[in-house]
């Protein structure tokens, strides 16, 4: 069970971020949370956010490079440990994460936790077999 | 000092009458075996039996296309039996050029490059680094053949590995070098920066071309080794290094050797020839090379002829230093590129489109080329990871420096963020100060 993130290519340099931003407001999009990772060169943003394919939408017509690619959410208690206890199950079914973020749900209560696994299948099977909690996409995108 | 004191001083109308005789000579030849001379000859209605020099204005130019499109051996005049050696320019398979000699040939080269080093005041009892390239590059071995013609003594130590360059430097003692005058800086630079005082070395005197630079630069050098550094100048089609050469007298202006050359300078818009001391594209005939001839070809370099008098008594015209070339013909230390070659590259990897920008710089001694390649979805759909990106760089930039020898920076930049034409495109920004 995998949910959609949008992966979007920017140059680093400044302004490129803020124009994103303002087309997705514009687009009223919201965003749920975010990662950037970043080179001296260049970055590559990735959002979850509300309505997917509306985002997918503006920026083909803004001309943006971007993706749409799957990461797979787990939602953890919020507490010394959450996060641990994952990787945890991970690192025992030898799945490397190429990369992962994560944001704090407005309750306060649990954290969700975003990744990109070498091998999501095998990463999912593991996670639910130790009962984790992995959300689908209509879970995440209404949070 | 004067190599060949009797074909360098000549009085201008025996130049000109030698020359005519040559002219006349290497015509007839072409236009009979050459089947692309014969075919633009007579499109051009132009007659091989030449009466004046002057007449070779109405003769059809020749352009690096032709040589490409004659690739490889097209454009010899004589049977590859005759041959014995190829050299070429850099370039990917199809858009090289190459060029060919006879036994005479190298001979002359020879003599030329003696000529060249003998008027930068060098004799036998030189001894000369060559850091000149060995290999297809014209530069390695027209400089050690020229260097032994002289009987002087050559150091073939090629490009490359600079710290050893610097031992043999301070073991050997040279007291001559030749190389592209970036890397004379490079070398004074990377000595220094060993703790070596490379003014103290035996060197003092340096024969630096092959690609443009500045009267700053050459101050520079000088100053760096504590030597005199002279200009020299060729290109692979015509021969190689030797075709012109600074004379140590006046150092002012390289004395181009028109008994072997005939050169014109011409308007490089409309290809009127224009009179002597305007500043144009300079164009040249071959008068004697016998397996690669070239009529009227056209250099794309930019500079003037000097003909006033030389100090030194040779009666060659000068061409003053080449600062710029009427196309975009990029030279990055010393090698030849055409944003077109790095154009077929990129669109010969996978998932790349032929948006680009080249922007050349010269950081401290070295001339640096960055290209700047427009990402698209095709290429980020396959993975949104940062090391996949950095693999298609690393991917460029391998293939840059396998194909055209060059190595250059890459950077990914957003789709439709380069520039785009209507027309000729520019994709090149020069910030060289030459």
């Amino acid at each position: 069970m995998q949910v959609e993130q949008i992966s979007i290519f920017l140059e680093n340099k400044p302004g490129r971020l803020e124009n994103l931003t303002r087309i997705l407001k514009d687009a009223n999009v919201n965003i749920r949370t975010l990662s950037v990772a970043d080179t001296s060169d260049f970055g590559i943003v990735r959002l979850i956010v509300d309505q997917v394919a509306e985002a997918a939408r503006v920026l083909k017509d803004q001309g943006y490079t971007f993706s749409r690619t799957s990461v797979v959410a787990v939602e953890v208690p919020d507490r010394a440990g959450g996060l641990h206890d994952i990787l945890d199950i991970i690192s025992n079914a030898h799945v490397n994460i190429e990369y992962m973020y994560a944001f704090v749900e407005r309750s306060g209560r649990n954290a969700v936790l975003l990744f990109r696994f070498d091998k999501p299948d095998e990463a999912v099977n593991a996670l639910h077999s130790h009962n984790a909690t992995v959300l689908s996409g209509d879970a995440l995108y209404s949070l | 000092m004067i190599y060949n004191e009797e074909f360098e001083t000549l009085p201008r109308e025996v130049l000109e009458v030698l020359q005519l005789k040559r002219l006349q000579q290497v015509v007839q030849r072409v236009y009979h075996t050459v089947p692309f001379y014969k075919e633009a000859f007579d499109k051009a209605g132009v007659s091989p039996n030449i009466k004046s020099l002057d007449e070779l204005r109405h003769f059809p130019f020749t352009t690096k296309n032709d040589l490409r499109d004659n690739y490889p051996f097209g454009l010899f005049a004589v049977p590859m039996d005759r041959v014995v050696r190829l050299h070429a320019s850099s370039g990917t398979t199809g858009s090289s050029t190459v060029v060919g000699y006879t036994k005479r040939d190298i001979e002359n080269w020879s003599e030329l490059m003696a000529r060249c080093f003998f008027g930068a005041g060098l004799t036998q009892n030189d001894i000369v680094h060559n850091a000149y390239g060995y290999g297809l590059f014209t530069g390695g071995l027209g400089v050690h053949y020229g260097i032994e013609k002289l009987g002087a003594s050559v150091i073939p130590m090629s490009g490359g590995n600079t710290k050893r360059q610097i031992m043999l430097l301070q073991d050997f003692g040279p007291t001559a070098i030749c190389c592209t005058p970036s890397y004379a800086l490079t070398l004074a630079e990377q000595g220094e920066a060993m703790g070596i005082d490379m003014r103290k070395l035996k060197l003092r005197v340096g024969i630096l071309g092959a690609e443009p630079w500045s009267e700053t630069l050459r101050k520079q050098i000088e100053d760096a080794l504590d030597i005199t550094a002279m200009n020299i100048y060729g290109l692979s089609e015509i021969m190689g290094p030797g075709v012109a050469m600074e004379c140590a007298e006046g150092k002012e202006g390289m004395h181009v050797f028109e008994d072997h050359f005939l050169v014109e300078v011409i308007d490089p818009a409309t290809g009127d020839v224009l009179p002597p001391g305007e500043e144009g594209e300079v164009v040249f005939t071959t008068l004697t090379k016998e397996a690669f001839p070239l009529i009227r070809y056209r250099t794309r370099d930019l500079s003037r002829l000097i003909p006033e008098p030389c100090v030194c008594g040779r009666s060659l015209y000068r061409l003053e230093r080449v600062m710029g070339r009427s196309d975009d013909m990029l030279i990055i230390r010393g090698v030849n590129v055409f944003p077109s070659q790095i154009e077929d590259v990129l669109v010969g990897i996978d998932g790349l489109d032929p948006h680009y920008q080249l922007v050349v710089n010269r950081q401290g001694t070295l001339d640096t080329i960055e290209v700047k390649v427009e990402v698209n979805d095709r290429l980020f759909s396959k993975a949104d990871e940062i090391k996949t990106l950095q693999k298609i760089e690393q991917k460029i930039i391998k293939d840059l420096k396998d194909f055209l020898g060059v190595t250059a920076k890459v950077k990914l930049v957003e789709p439709n963020s380069l520039p785009r034409f209507e027309g000729k495109a520019s994709r090149v920004i020069d910030n060289r100060k030459f």
